[in-house]
């Protein structure tokens, strides 16, 4: 098991080194820098932005700059952002627990709600409420975050006015203690319920189309052959079988919980790393944008290795070698 | 020894088909059409036919894995398909199941101890101390050795995970077993074992058979009697010897026809029966059989033979007898 983990993160330098140059490549090759936004301020002249660029390091050719931000990064310097004017490591730190907050929320959701639709409608295949969750699934799946997103602020924020229509505490309050985590989790409710109902319809399919197949192998007839409880059977005998592939799908999402929800956070104004990422693109904040990309990239390559770890747990079939 | 343990009354088991964009029933296939037969305490009853032909469907059915469409089975003069779901399970570990495929119908999260003693547990009919040895002792019954207690199904061949199978029947003290075709995906050698297992373990506990099988060469070694299944209809049932030395009905004749002898020199005359087997879904008029019966008659065409007795226990359904 430790060979294993040991021969896989060593393998996964490569990935990292390749993975960097493409990310690097991207946002250097599109066209417009961080100092072609500054043309908007009407002072700008020529020699400036010649002057601007020369003091961040875009006027060199492109290997070398590669070359010296992934040095920095082997270091851990991300270096700072441009628009805040302070590390990228600490601007990411002050917005990405925001994020994982509503991630977290939303993935316990989503894992509940999808689970007991999946299992439910796996048992009772082709009734009518597997056929009326079919229905809402595909519904919600279909639909864009900015769109539902929109319409739940617009029934329930501005029409009814149950939860707030954005932010993250209420502005001006003071909260402390308990009355604090109940204003935050009032404005967790919407953009939660958004990111939930749009991502529950394709993991719950995948619960009911794992459960249908483990449901019609000869080891279930054997159970019930037994003369076990049924909810022995569903719960032990199908359900941890069902699980399975199901490890790989929950631990490829934890990078996720990292990574924010750049629309939803926009919509609801929720000062999520998702936001702030996307406010980067637009002026071109090239170390903030790389440092996260590179973050998410770290947490995804981690999480393939810890799902192949789990999955040989869970799986006496699997032997890892 | 002739008191029946199970008799079966014109049992039918036919399976929706569904189609269209509302998934309606839009046909069935009649797996099981009208079965009646009486299987004594102690003898083996062999259930031969092609594949397709519903003799799984029977042994399911029988055991109520699957619920009847029409008809009656009794256990000892149960109706099996009229309990209620706790009192079948009651009944469950009388009647036990061993399946063709060793590979599916061991559970491969479980291991191999647990699998096999699960049920006792279960049904409350051990204590947790005395499990792990009545678990051994079983396990040796079946030629298993006591280390094998704690290993995962995959770590045994399909011999070793028949013999599981087998153990995981029999630790329950059953009645009656429905064996269905236990050694057909084995290999020769090992199919010879695990029959004679079979019939040790018959003759020291007195347990009754229903033994489902297309190999006819087993099926001469194990028998009592032997009925032939024919596109969800018996269409000849007798003693053992009285078949296969006088079968009377033109499949059986075909069925028994192909069997290998091994003698290179002998010369004899084969049945070849033309086409395939009808679709259950839609079973030809008359005597379902009359498509591919060489001898076949206007009367066959159009009137459905009766299932007589023809003297001496002798069943056939046949026009021409």
């Amino acid at each position: 098991m430790a060979q294993f983990i040991v021969r896989r993160l060593l393998q996964s330098i490569p990935t990292l080194i390749g993975a960097s140059i493409i990310i690097f490549l991207i946002f250097a090759l599109a066209p417009g820098d961080y100092v072609t936004r500054q043309f908007e301020n009407p002072k700008m002249t020529p020699e400036r932005m010649e002057q601007l660029r020369a003091l961040y390091g875009l006027d060199k050719p492109l290997p070398e700059r590669y070359v010296s931000w992934a040095g920095n990064m082997l270091r851990g310097e991300m270096g700072d952002s441009l628009m805040f004017k302070k590390p990228v490591i600490s601007v990411i730190n002050d917005f990405i627990w925001n994020s994982f907050l509503l991630g977290v929320a939303i993935m316990f959701f989503e894992w509940l709600i999808a689970s007991i639709i999946g299992i439910y409608s796996a048992i009772r295949q082709y009734s009518v409420f597997d056929a009326i969750a079919t229905l809402i699934i595909f519904m919600l799946y279909s639909l864009p975050s900015f769109f539902l997103g929109l319409l739940l602020l617009k029934i329930f924020a501005v029409d009814l006015r149950w939860f707030p229509v954005g932010g993250m505490i209420t502005t001006g309050s003071n909260y402390t203690g308990w009355a604090h985590i109940m204003d935050v989790a009032k404005h967790m409710v919407l953009p939660v319920a958004t990111l939930t109902l749009i991502s529950v319809g394709g993991l719950s399919r995948y619960f009911r189309t794992n459960m249908l197949e483990v449901i019609k192998q000869d080891y279930i007839r054997t159970a019930r052959a037994k003369g076990l409880k049924e909810r022995t059977v569903i719960f032990k005998h199908a359900l941890r079988n069902a699980l399975l592939p199901l490890i790989t799908l929950f631990t490829l999402e934890i990078p996720s919980l990292f990574a924010g929800a750049m629309i939803t956070e926009r919509i609801y104004n929720w000062p999520g790393i998702g936001k702030v990422v996307l406010q980067a693109i637009y002026v071109r904040d090239y170390p903030l944008f790389l440092g996260y990309t590179m973050l998410i990239t770290v947490l995804t390559i981690l999480a393939n290795i810890l799902a192949d770890v789990l999955y040989g747990i869970a799986d006496p079939r699997v032997r890892l070698k | 020894m002739s008191e029946p343990l199970i008799e079966v009354k014109n049992l039918k088991k036919y399976f929706p088909i569904r189609g269209g964009i509302l998934q309606r029933t839009i046909g069935y296939v009649k797996a099981v059409d009208g079965v009646t037969f009486t299987i004594n305490k102690g003898e083996t009853l062999s259930l031969v036919g092609e594949s397709g032909c519903g003799k799984s469907t029977v042994g399911r059915t029988i055991i109520r894995l699957y619920d009847k469409t029409d008809g009656e089975v009794f256990y000892k003069s149960i109706p099996i398909h009229n309990l209620k779901k706790n009192e079948l399970r009651k009944l469950r570990p009388k009647m036990q199941l061993v399946f063709q495929d060793p590979f599916s119908s061991l559970n491969p999260r479980l291991r191999v101890g647990d699998a096999i003693g699960e049920a006792l547990l279960d049904h409350g009919l051990i204590s947790r101390n005395e499990l792990r040895d009545k678990v051994i002792e079983t396990m040796e019954i079946c030629g298993l050795a006591p280390y094998h207690v704690d290993r995962y199904p995959h770590e045994f061949s399909g011999g070793q995970r028949q013999r599981i199978g087998i153990a995981r029947a029999l630790i329950l003290d059953p009645e009656f077993i429905v064996l269905d075709e236990p050694v057909s995906s084995l290999d020769v050698s090992i199919q010879a074992q695990i029959i004679n297992l079979l019939m040790d373990l018959q003759q020291q506990k007195g347990l009754t058979y229903l033994f489902i099988s297309h190999d006819l060469s087993v099926v001469e070694h194990i028998s009592t009697r032997v009925a032939v299944m024919y596109l969800g209809n018996i269409v000849e049932m007798a003693s053992r010897d009285e078949l296969f030395d006088h079968p009377l009905h033109p499949y059986t004749q075909a069925l028994l026809s192909a069997v290998p002898i091994p003698d290179p020199d002998l010369k004899r005359e084969r049945i070849i029966l033309e086409g395939d087997i009808p679709s259950p879904a839609n079973p030809p008029k008359g005597c379902k059989f009359h498509t591919r019966c060489p001898l076949a008659k206007d009367i066959c065409r159009e009137q459905v033979p009766e299932y007589k007795d023809v003297g001496g226990g002798h069943f056939v359904a046949c026009h021409l007898v």
